[in-house]
């Protein structure tokens, strides 16, 4: 339990930092700034770990509790915010599709379209736009409201109890932000290619419904969906331990929660960023 | 035939070295040698930052020692994990803020450890809640949240949740902070039935540890007394050592603060 936050913590321990004299060149500031990294990485890695394992070992502890609060992040990571999506999906549609199919009717490359849709709304812009809004809309309230209970001393009262922390707090929010963001990615997609092909439709480009999403079927393999869950999952699941381990796993005051705040939606968006990457590089090696 | 009667030490410290909870590389108490029997009442009274509530943090097992030893029921400290759960639920600690789950009702945050523990419902839960709740006066405020309540409740409502899981130490850091003089009494008064032996402990007599920055509110010929003082721990003994004691910060500590007559 108490265990838990200090194993992660002490990997990257800043206090180090913080005393430390100013670096008296650009090269001294360079090479602070990448170990301070290399510890981030390091750090958040443990946490990931730690929380992997919590998870999984104590998956039916507490169910009583920590059931309820699964649900109520779902809520919260997902059923809350799916107006939201559906007025991002509409837009996305709107902006993207649509002018995307208007233009390769204009130059007959309509045999292209199903392709293209998927590259750039199923395999692209779905996952990454859905993760990059829940980040903002839920990664920080995530930070603040752990950082603000990690500076009033409720993380030591649940430790005082006997309860893990990292099982009543990080746990919840790890499976809901998972399963928020993928499934908000498949209302996302659905929306988005329904609302383009309408907007396709209202600038009388010749191609019947039918052959918009048979199209789209064609050009969608198994891979795009074993990866495309693979991927919704990963960037909820990292999204979550950034922005829980820069609220929970350091000592905080309250007046760092809001500079840790930012710290933890920048790292979140590289997080983001670089799993993006990585399925890249999946879907070209496959 | 005298019968020997064997007392283990609750917590047990030695050559303990406490750091503090905020920086875990700064000591602010060295060498604590230290023994809490079974069925004993400490004050431990300190200057504010003179250690007080890392020191009550280190004896209930959740801020390690830095050097030295610190046992609970026999169990290291350092040991402390799952395992070890059960000896770490027979601490309770009722922080000095209450430090209650701000997002719960008094209720909520009663039941949590009960619920967490014995994995049962809320309902379930309901009926021994209700009682602790009904026992320390909270039931008009069961459904507010921390924030909606006065000091005195909220300091009420963290012993409750403390309680409700009957541990037999209670660690209380400075329980008596910002409580006014009717509500000091009644938490004395109530401190007592539990060290005696309280019907919500099966009257089984509990041991108390209470940390305090002032000693006369805790007046009691059959209480022990400790005090902290650059960052030394010196325990006193009884009252009357309390009152033969010539060292300045005993005697500072020993002034009436204003406006407390008890």
């Amino acid at each position: 339990m108490r265990g838990n936050l200090a194993k992660a913590f002490h990997l990257t321990n800043l206090q180090v930092f913080r005393h430390a004299v100013a670096p008296k060149s650009y090269t001294d500031l360079l090479g602070r700034k990448l170990f301070l990294a290399l510890l981030t990485v390091q750090g958040l890695g443990a946490f990931a770990l730690i929380t992997l394992g919590v998870l999984l070992k104590k998956h039916r502890m507490a169910r009583s509790v920590v059931q309820p609060r699964i649900r109520h992040e779902i809520n919260r990571a997902g059923v809350a915010l799916l107006p939201m999506f559906i007025f991002i999906a509409l837009a996305l549609g709107f902006l993207v599709v649509g002018q995307t199919v208007s233009a390769l009717a204009k130059v007959g490359a309509t045999d292209y379209l199903g392709s293209t849709m998927v590259i750039v709304i199923v395999r692209e812009l779905g996952p990454l736009l859905t993760a990059v809004l829940v980040l903002a809309r839920v990664g920080t309230a995530n930070v603040i409201e752990l950082g603000t209970a990690r500076a009033l001393g409720e993380v030591e009262a649940l430790e005082a109890l006997g309860i893990d922390p990292v099982h009543y707090l990080i746990v919840p929010r790890v499976i809901g932000m998972a399963l928020g963001i993928f499934s908000l990615t498949i209302y996302l997609i659905l929306g988005a290619l329904a609302s383009g092909w309408v907007f396709a439709f209202l600038q009388d480009v010749p191609l019947t419904p039918g052959d918009y999403f048979k199209q789209i079927t064609e050009a969608l393999g198994w891979l795009d969906f074993a990866l495309l869950a693979l991927k919704t999952l990963a960037f909820g699941f990292f999204i979550a331990i950034v922005t829980c381990y820069h609220g929970l796993a350091q000592p905080l005051r309250l007046e760092d929660v809001s500079r840790v705040a930012v710290r933890a939606v920048t790292q979140g968006v590289i997080v983001c960023v670089l799993l993006d990457a990585v399925f890249i590089v999946l879907y070209l090696v496959t | 035939m005298n019968e020997i009667i064997f007392n283990p030490a609750v917590v047990e410290m030695r050559e303990a070295s406490v750091s503090a909870l905020r920086d875990t590389t700064l000591a602010v108490l060295e060498n604590v040698n230290w023994s809490v029997l079974s069925g004993e009442f400490w004050v431990v009274a300190g200057q504010p930052q003179s250690g007080k509530s890392d020191l009550l943090l280190t004896a209930a097992g959740l801020l390690l020692p830095a050097r030295g030893s610190c046992h609970v029921f026999g169990c290291e400290t350092n040991a402390f994990g799952e395992a070890q759960l059960a000896e770490r639920l027979r601490v309770g600690l009722v922080f000095a803020g209450g430090q209650l789950f701000s997002q719960l009702t008094v209720a909520e945050n009663v039941a949590l450890p009960l619920r967490y523990q014995k994995n049962i419902s809320a309902a379930e839960a309901a009926p021994v809640v209700a009682a602790l709740l009904e026992m320390l006066e909270l039931t008009p405020f069961a459904d507010r949240t921390p924030a909606n309540l006065a000091a005195q409740w909220r300091s009420r409502a963290a012993l409750a949740r403390a309680l409700i899981l009957k541990p037999e130490l209670l660690l209380l850091d400075n329980p008596l902070a910002g409580l006014g003089t009717r509500a000091s009494q009644w938490l004395l008064g109530f401190l007592d039935q539990l060290w005696h032996g309280h019907e919500w402990l099966g009257g089984q007599p509990m041991t108390l540890v209470a940390s305090t920055d002032v000693f006369r509110p805790w007046r009691h010929a059959q209480r022990k007394f400790a005090v902290l003082d650059e960052k030394k721990f010196s325990a006193l003994g009884a009252w009357s050592e309390v009152e033969a004691a010539r060292s300045p910060a005993v005697k500072e500590l020993l002034a009436e603060p204003a406006g407390t007559t008890m």
